[in-house]
Order: structure tokens, then C-alpha cells, then sequence
């Protein structure tokens, strides 16, 4: 059994949201001035620079990539041989939230009530966190700060199973096609196949931050071509009609009902902020 | 690249393109979801709004806090369709150009055409890169609100593009 302070997890959760909202990740940005290079269209070509000027900005001055700094989603994985001391897990969470949208002058977008209210609660709590059991004494703590002008283009396809792969790729680019300018291609695009209506949202969800391929390779291929068909539609940065729409395609897997074949569509800015600990 | 001074006339709304990319400069009052929610209810009251819609330019924007010295943080554009059930009203009371980022509603268009107006869409995601274009910001209304408070904001050399013209052509088309 090991002992884990809570305020581990609020010291990194504060670092980290600060962190991701004035940095790109190493590989978009990659990506981003590799589209750049390649675009062929003159307009696209010149948002695709800005966007480039944008990151050297908010590098250079700590300043936010983009005024909306999300709302915060944690996923959290703990081994069953961790035992938490100093406080409620979640409490410290949304403490470190709380802390690193004060200090780090980031804006706070979360209202206390959906419908009637609407209030802001001023701190950009609370976030969402998704917890998970994994062996040992290792703790794994994933955050994401996910802006809403995209999170409102992501939709949900409950497919037959009839529908198979090609009902897939048509649901994906379905919603790309309907995210259109709105949500600042070029675009980062989380898929969850299989589970549940619920789970499959959160496999999306977790999809849109990783940086790497599948390992299955049936996957890590579809993921490819969905790339590829993506860039075919020429959406284009900020809509301009260019090569780039998607700057990369995340799929998560999981096991479903003999009845469904739930896609869920995630739709993310070319920031993605994403960002990772992990303790021993 | 052709530069336009704020407040628009008719004839500079009617002298712009879809497609074309121009720098703005001068007045422009930002406004969201919530800001416009409580002006249509005064305008519904008839009471006396924070700034004269006649002429004006709205910006669909949350900026982030300043930090010390700065005049304001990142200020990029928001999702304009949100703002479309309010935005026909708008025009018809004056204002003369909005900027916000994607698509609008048919209505929009149809009061952009019958205002000969315009619709301009800055770059989403450069939050960074427009807060650099603002020289002075200050809250006029609804400070309450925060982010999405009314802002009176003067901007320089920032770029926008035509994305919908007085006779209703869109980019997004």
C-alpha cells in the first residue's frame, strides 16, 4: 500500500491546465507547419501562418492560444494499492482547477446550472473526471481542456450493425461536414466505436488527446483513411476551402451489445490541449 | 492589403466582396451569448441600450482576462450561428457589421441583404495573434457577466475576411 497526497494531484492539475493553454503539443504543431508548408491554397495557406504567428504569441507572452480555455475534463487512472491521504480526491481536482484558471488568467466558462440559472461559477469548476482502477501503486492523470466551439459540433451515431465500416467512415465524415467552418479547422477528430450511448462519448473524448496511432492495425489504417477522406472533403483552415481539415484522426475501441455499433464523433480545434503525469 | 475605418458607411459595405480579406480599425463593441440576451430584452423594454447600435460593429467575443499590462488577453472570435436568432433584429436596428467565425442562419442573410450589411469572420483558434490588433478595451455594460461582458474595444490592422457581402454571398457557400 501506498500513501498519495491529494495535493500532488491539485499542484499538477493547476500546472498542467495553465500549461496546455498557452503551449501546443510538440506534435501539432508539427503537424500544423507541415500543413502549412504543403498548402496549396493561398487563403489557407496565410490562416495556416497566423496560426503559426498565434503559437509564438502565447509561447512567447504565456498568453492563451485561444480565449476559450475550455472546461476541464480529467481522466484518472489509480492503482488499487494507492491509498489517497489529505482530502477527497475530486475536491483537490477541482481545487487545482480552480488555481490554475485564477493564476494563470485563463477564462472561466462554466455556468453552475445549464437551463435556468446560467451563472458563472467563477473558478471554471467544477471539471469532469473520469476515474479507472489499474494495478499496483501507479497513478495516471490525464487532463484536457476542451473548448466548446468545437465540443458542439461532436455528435453521436447509434449505427446497426449492418452499417458496419462503411456506416463508420459515413457517420465521421458526416460530422465533419456539419462542423464545417465552425469549429476552426483544421480540426482534430476523436472517434469511440463500441460500448455503450454513454461510453462511446467518453472513448472520443479520449481519442481526441492521444497522439499516437491504434495499435491495432485494422484501426491505426482506418484512422489513416479517415484522415485522408477528411482532407478530401477541402473544408480547409477557418474554412477557406484548402487541403487541411483534419490535422489527425484518433479512434478508441470497445466491446459492444450484439444489437449496436455506437460512433461517437468528437470534434476538437487544431489545439487539442491536452497533457499527462504519471507516478510510479 | 485594403484597410476599412470604422464605422462602416453603406457604400463601404456595398464596395466589399465574399472571399476578400481586409484589416480593420477603429470601434468596435464586443457581445456574446449572454450580452445579447439582455440587450434584445431592452430593446424589447425599450430602455436605453449601452452603446448606439447605429453604425456599430459587433464582436462575437469572450476574451480571457488581461494580465497586468496588457490591454486585454486573448480575444479570437466565437461561433457566430449562436448568436443568429438575435442578429436579424440587430441590422434592422442599425448596426452595420458583425464579426464572429462560421456559417449564419438564412434569416441573417436575408437581413444582410435588406440592411446592405456585413458579416466578416476572423480566424478562429489566433486568440493570441487578434489580441495584438486591440489598443485599448474597456467594459461598458453587463460587467457582471465577466467574459461576456460588453466591451468597448479599439482595434488596429485586424484581419477579417468578407465572409458574407450586402448581396448575401458567403464564403461558406
Amino acid at each position: 500500500m501506498k500513501e498519495f497526497s491529494v495535493q500532488k494531484l491539485k499542484e499538477a492539475v493547476c500546472e498542467m491546465v495553465q500549461e496546455v493553454n498557452v503551449q501546443y503539443s510538440a506534435e501539432l504543431k508539427d503537424r500544423l507547419t507541415k500543413a502549412c508548408e504543403n498548402e496549396t491554397s493561398a487563403n489557407c495557406k496565410q490562416v495556416l501562418n497566423v496560426l503559426l504567428e498565434n503559437e509564438k504569441i502565447a509561447k512567447e507572452k504565456r498568453m492563451p492560444v485561444c480565449q476559450d480555455t475550455g472546461m476541464v475534463i480529467v481522466f484518472l487512472k489509480v492503482g488499487q494499492d494507492v491509498h489517497f491521504v489529505d482530502g477527497l480526491v475530486n475536491d483537490a481536482i477541482n481545487e487545482g482547477v480552480k488555481q490554475g484558471y485564477l493564476e494563470g488568467y485563463l477564462r472561466k466558462s462554466i455556468v453552475n446550472d445549464p437551463l435556468f440559472e446560467r451563472k458563472n461559477t467563477l473558478t471554471n469548476t467544477p471539471c469532469i473526471i473520469y476515474t479507472e482502477y489499474i494495478k499496483g501503486e501507479r497513478v495516471e492523470l490525464e487532463v484536457l481542456c476542451k473548448g466548446f466551439g468545437s465540443e458542439n459540433m461532436s455528435r453521436m451515431y447509434m449505427l446497426k450493425p449492418a452499417q458496419g465500416l462503411q456506416g463508420v467512415k459515413d457517420s465521421v465524415l458526416d460530422a465533419v461536414k456539419r462542423a464545417g467552418p465552425n469549429a476552426c479547422p483544421p480540426l482534430v477528430v476523436g472517434v469511440g466505436i463500441g460500448g455503450t450511448f454513454d461510453y462511446a462519448a467518453v472513448l472520443a473524448k479520449k481519442a481526441s488527446g492521444r497522439e499516437t496511432s491504434n495499435l491495432d492495425e485494422r484501426y491505426a489504417r482506418l484512422e489513416q483513411e479517415l484522415l485522408n477522406e477528411i482532407n478530401d472533403l477541402h473544408i480547409g483552415a477557418m474554412g477557406l476551402k484548402g487541403d487541411t481539415t483534419a490535422l489527425r484522426v484518433c479512434i478508441e475501441q470497445y466491446p459492444t451489445h450484439i444489437a449496436g455499433l455506437p460512433c461517437a464523433v468528437n470534434i476538437c480545434c487544431h489545439v487539442a490541449r491536452h497533457a499527462e503525469r504519471i507516478w510510479e | 492589403m485594403k484597410q476599412l475605418n470604422l464605422p462602416l458607411t453603406k457604400e463601404d459595405c456595398q464596395s466589399l466582396q465574399a472571399g476578400e480579406m481586409v484589416e480593420i480599425a477603429g470601434t468596435v463593441y464586443t457581445a456574446r451569448d449572454a450580452a445579447h440576451k439582455r440587450l434584445m430584452e431592452m430593446i424589447q423594454k425599450k430602455e436605453k441600450l449601452p452603446f448606439p447600435l447605429a453604425n456599430s460593429c459587433i464582436y462575437y467575443v469572450g476574451p480571457t482576462p488581461a494580465k497586468p499590462n496588457q490591454v486585454i488577453g486573448s480575444a479570437g472570435p466565437t461561433t457566430s450561428s449562436r448568436m443568429d436568432v438575435y442578429t436579424p433584429t440587430l441590422y434592422e436596428l442599425g448596426v452595420i457589421a458583425t464579426i464572429g467565425k462560421g456559417k449564419r442562419s438564412k434569416e441573417v442573410k436575408d437581413s444582410i441583404i435588406n440592411s446592405q450589411t456585413v458579416y466578416f469572420s476572423a480566424i478562429g483558434g489566433a486568440g493570441a495573434y487578434l489580441s495584438q490588433c486591440i489598443i485599448a478595451s474597456e467594459v461598458i455594460a453587463f460587467e457582471d457577466l465577466q467574459s461576456e461582458a460588453i466591451r468597448k474595444l479599439e482595434v488596429k490592422n485586424f484581419p477579417v475576411i468578407v465572409a458574407m457581402d450586402c448581396k448575401g454571398n458567403s464564403i461558406y457557400d
